[in-house]
């Protein structure tokens, strides 16, 4: 029998329901396993044992009484250090927030909670959700499960890696450029970025306001069509939630995908792409067609100009996001200081790392007086040209297949020395965003190196159903074992 | 030379919402410190706004009221600073799209009206207020009023003189109360002005540098420092100087502005639209729905007054200060008070009771209706005008109805002529002198006679029929 924490959120919430194994037997089985690996791995950053064993009990207790445990019943459940929660500390992996406590639970950890979820505990990534390898965190370094001398990705790196280590059944993550699909593409788990909109924002300490999302990462496309389900929806807190009813997604499963259009964008396919890379994502794309998709060839032209209108657009809305964290009122400030002045600036010079300062210091430059039209705006309308040739393309397909990144797993260190360099990272993620689609990235097998590799599907906006039953018909067809990371 | 100044007013007024813009917390005023406060309003890691309706509600009718137009597609930006009066370091406001634009208001101005245009009218959110102890070493932050809705209304350079302004802003005040969007109450920073002076030789086209004077207390206080710095200004120019751009101070001990900021150290606050909040559109189905709800507003009312109930312009402009007294008068005269007369007693004995006890008319204890009754009591005769004021004294202190003062003090007016006459003997018997004065032809002492006898009718003898009665026993 497969141990506890190997099971998927779907089965054990199932056998949870069912009375065939109590919660509290899936919670300590994960919090054995995190006592075996974490210290190989270091994915998380607190582990709440008692507190998951006490949600545990209360999730049984419902259970015993014949309730409603929820859809998510007696699931082990990993939360990016972003997301605020009144248990425990909210630091976001930054010094400037080291010890503290939110006085109120994000939207989604409040709906997860109402769901029967259980909470292990909080887990690595870069500061402020700043990065594409969890490198930047001011705690600790995590590593990929598949191999440890590698970056888990990022910055939702320690998501993923609890998820790939079996450390968590299922982890919440943030994406703004590719935070939640990159680190899934390079630890081998599934890991979607809802639609802009589809989920509440209200709890997440916002790092760039018109592109983040949280999604889940997941062990298969099942469990991001049920944690989706939970966490998406209306949210009266958050005025750019959409209105739209919250669907369960797990019906839109159906392993039909017959007549579906698949297209591929010209401009993901280049020399750019690597051998290894372009042929697994190639070979997946087969599978759908396989299936009974019609694969078609479109263009985005624009693509290029992605990184460079990120890097303006979330640069800039960090600057303002960011400078709340002043030492007035919470968080970090510096013991020595004689005035308000010197307050802010030995306080942020202190506690923020250093690529949190090259963003800040980056969307102030382009929010200034004079610059205002040559970088925001243009960036601005540069985003809207982006979104334009995927409209353009969805008149001829109804998915996108790119590859997720660019490459597989890199080792510690490799790109830190030239932030361009790790910026590419998310060049095939970052038009998602700009673009407020959803998109998901699916396991499609390991490189010769042993590490996997990865497909990445959008859709239209709020069209999640369409993208989640092509990734799980490629999942169910597409034959790749991808086994267990040789961690333990 | 002889100079012309150059004024405009930007005013910031708190909208009486019941909750804050951005969150559901009270916007009560002097509530302690850090009371009315949730993790939105603190700028807490994660927050987020969501935008009160019944604030974009008010500021559509206030810039409907200022003859705005209305933005179709308005949005909200943030305006970026470090003060630690502001829980976000940036406070979210309007940039370049304000809800309300391009509007005027009439004043008016000895006598004749003056159109001041205005610029805009945009929402905004209300910062925190700081407080440091004497002597420094310790601020405090209160966040109560982090938050509290406030609409910025800007004029266009269109007042020429400290006495235009207090004008403009007195008649600004009295809209924004009668639409009930907010309090208006400079003590309590619920408005507060600042204005943008400079001056110009008489007939220039080209503005001259300007001074922005900030903290002051009251209208008056405004009038005095734009007064101060008109003349102030046009003394650095005679003295050959040059007026410096800078945001001064109204010190109103001394009577002076000074120096607070040069503009050399003004702020880039690098606006961007806020990410966080959906464009406001207001349709025009939702403008028409508010514009429908508006109030009569004061200069209307008061042309109304003229012309429905034959007031003076004077009268008309006393009863329509405010929409409690307006309404108040109203009321009384649907209730059945002659218009006329129902003035005299508004705006005369009762407003000089309100004015000593220190009250407002929305305090008065004595309904509308009880006031018409007294009112048709005179002019019924049933008692008279004196007694009135009497009366009217005992319902004010009381809220009892006249009827009942009347009849519990025996203030009834004496019209039974025997009842009369017999007095009207007596005091002929009493005052033999002035009797003979009279009737050697001094007229005047008519006056003293009728006065003894209302004496003797302690007030209640109907007063025409004394005349009559007296002149009739005289003639003997």
């Amino acid at each position: 029998m497969t141990a506890w924490h190997e099971k998927t959120a779907h089965e054990i919430r199932d056998l949870v329901r069912r009375g065939e194994v109590t919660a509290v037997e899936v919670t300590k089985s994960y919090l054995d396993r995190i006592a075996a690996v974490e210290s190989k791995v270091d994915a998380y950053t607190q582990v709440w044992s008692d507190y998951a064993l006490e949600q545990a009990a209360a999730v049984d207790g419902r259970v015993r009484r014949g309730e409603d445990p929820g859809q998510m019943a007696g699931v082990p459940i990993a939360l990016k250090e972003v997301l605020c929660t009144q248990h425990g500390f909210t630091t976001c992996a930054s010094k400037i927030l080291e010890g503290f406590r939110s006085p109120y639970d994000a939207t989604v950890v409040r709906k997860l909670a109402q769901a029967g979820a259980v909470f292990l505990g909080k887990v690595n990534m870069d500061e402020f959700a700043m990065g594409s390898s969890t490198e930047n965190s001011a705690i600790k370094t995590t590593r990929n499960p598949w191999n440890l001398r590698c970056v888990p990705g990022g910055s939702s790196g320690g998501s993923a890696a609890a998820v790939a280590a079996d450390m968590c059944a299922v982890s919440l993550g943030s994406d703004t450029g590719g935070s939640i699909r990159q680190p899934a593409c390079l630890c081998g788990c599934v890991g979607i970025k809802p639609t802009y909109g589809r989920v509440s924002r209200y709890g997440l300490v916002a790092f760039a306001s018109s592109l983040d999302q949280i999604g889940p990462l997941t062990k298969d496309v099942q469990d991001a069509a049920l944690t989706l389900s939970v966490i998406c929806g209306k949210d009266p807190l958050d005025a750019t939630s959409a209105d739209l009813p919250a669907p369960d997604f797990t019906q839109a499963l159906t392993g039909d995908i017959r007549g579906l259009r698949v297209g591929m964008p010209r401009e993901c396919f280049t020399e750019a792409l690597g051998p290894e890379m372009r042929e697994k994502v190639v070979t997946a794309i087969d599978v759908l067609r396989q299936q009974g998709a019609e694969v078609v060839e479109v263009s985005l032209p624009h693509s290029e100009y992605a990184i460079a209108v990120y890097y303006i657009i979330c640069t800039a809305e960090a600057s303002a996001n960011l400078a709340r964290f002043d030492g007035v009122r919470y968080g970090f400030r510096h013991p020595d200081v004689k005035d308000v002045r010197e307050m802010y600036v030995k306080s942020k010079s202190a506690a923020f790392g250093p690529e949190v300062k090259r963003r800040i210091m980056l969307g102030t430059y382009v929010l200034s007086s004079g610059y205002y039209d040559a970088y925001y705006l243009k960036a601005q309308k540069v985003r809207r040209l982006i979104k334009e040739d995927f409209d353009r393309a969805f008149e001829q397909c109804d998915i996108i297949a790119t590859p997720t990144s660019p490459t597989p797993a890199f080792e510690f260190g490799a790109k830190t020395a030239d932030p361009l360099e790790m910026y590419l990272s998310d060049i095939y993620t970052i038009s998602t965003n700009l673009a407020t689609l959803p998109g998901i990235s699916l396991p499609c097998g390991l490189c010769a190196s042993g590490l996997p590799a990865a497909i990445q599907l959008m859709a239209r906006p709020f069209d999640e159903a369409t993208l989640l039953r092509a990734a799980h018909c490629y999942e169910q067809n597409s034959g790749i074992q991808m086994g267990k990371p040789p961690i333990a | 030379m002889e100079y012309e100044a150059v004024i405009g007013m930007e005013v910031h007024v708190e909208i009486n919402t019941k909750s804050k813009i951005f969150c559901g917390c009270s916007t009560e005023f002097n509530a302690p410190p850090n009371t009315n406060v949730c993790p939105v309003c603190l700028g807490f890691p994660g927050v987020l706004p969501v935008l009160n309706r019944e604030m974009v509600n008010k500021s559509v009718a206030a810039g409907l009221a200022l003859n705005c137009r209305i933005s179709r597609w308005s949005k909200m930006d943030r305006k970026n600073y470090f003060y630690p009066d502001m829980a976000k370091n940036y406070q979210i406001s309007q940039y370049d799209l304000p809800l309300c634009f391009k509007g005027h208001l009439d004043i008016e101005v000895d006598g004749e009206i003056r159109r001041i245009g205005i610029t805009r009218a945009h929402m905004e959110e209300d910062t925190a207020r700081n407080t440091h102890t004497i002597g420094g070493g310790q601020s405090g932050v209160d966040f109560n009023r982090s938050g509290v809705p406030l609409l910025e209304i800007v004029t266009e350079p269109d007042l020429r003189s400290a006495k235009e302004a207090y004008a403009y802003l007195v008649t600004l005040k009295q809209i924004l109360q009668y639409l009930d969007v907010s309090d208006c109450n400079m003590e309590e920073g619920s408005l507060r002005a600042e204005a943008n002076i400079s001056v110009r030789p008489k007939g220039a086209t080209a503005f001259g540098a300007k001074t922005e004077v900030k903290n002051v207390a009251s209208f008056s206080g405004v009038q005095k420092a734009i007064e101060y710095e008109i003349a102030r200004q046009i003394q650095v120019l005679e003295e050959g100087g040059k007026v410096l751009q800078e945001t001064r101070g109204w010190d109103a001990d001394r009577g002076i502005t000074v120096t607070q900021r040069l503009k050399e150290s003004a702020h880039d606050y690098r606006y961007f639209p806020e990410p966080d909040l959906v464009p406001i559109v207001v349709d025009e189905a939702w403008e028409h729905r508010i514009r429908d709800r508006l109030p009569e507003l004061p200069m209307a009312r008061k042309k109304r007054f003229m012309e429905q109930y034959g007031l003076s312009a004077y009268d008309a402009m006393v009863l329509t200060a405010t929409r409690p007294l307006a309404d108040y008068y109203e009321a009384c005269v649907s209730a059945g008070a002659e218009s006329k007369k129902a003035a005299n007693w508004v705006m005369g004995d009762l407003q000089a009771l309100l004015t000593d006890g220190k009250m407002e008319i929305t305090q008065c204890r004595i309904a509308p209706a009880a006031l018409a009754a007294m009112i048709r009591m005179i002019e019924e005769g049933a008692i008279s005008g004196k007694i009135g004021k009497e009366v009217l004294a005992d319902m004010f202190e009381t809220g009892r109805e006249p009827q009942a003062i009347v009849e519990e003090k025996g203030l009834a007016q004496i019209s039974d002529e025997a009842a009369i006459e017999a007095i009207v003997a007596q005091v002929i018997s009493d005052n033999p002198a002035q009797v003979e004065q009279y009737k050697a032809g001094k007229e005047k002492v008519m006056g003293f006679l009728v006065g003894q006898v209302m004496k003797a009718s302690r007030g209640k003898a109907n007063p025409e029929l004394v005349n009559r009665i007296l002149r009739d026993a005289l003639k003997k």
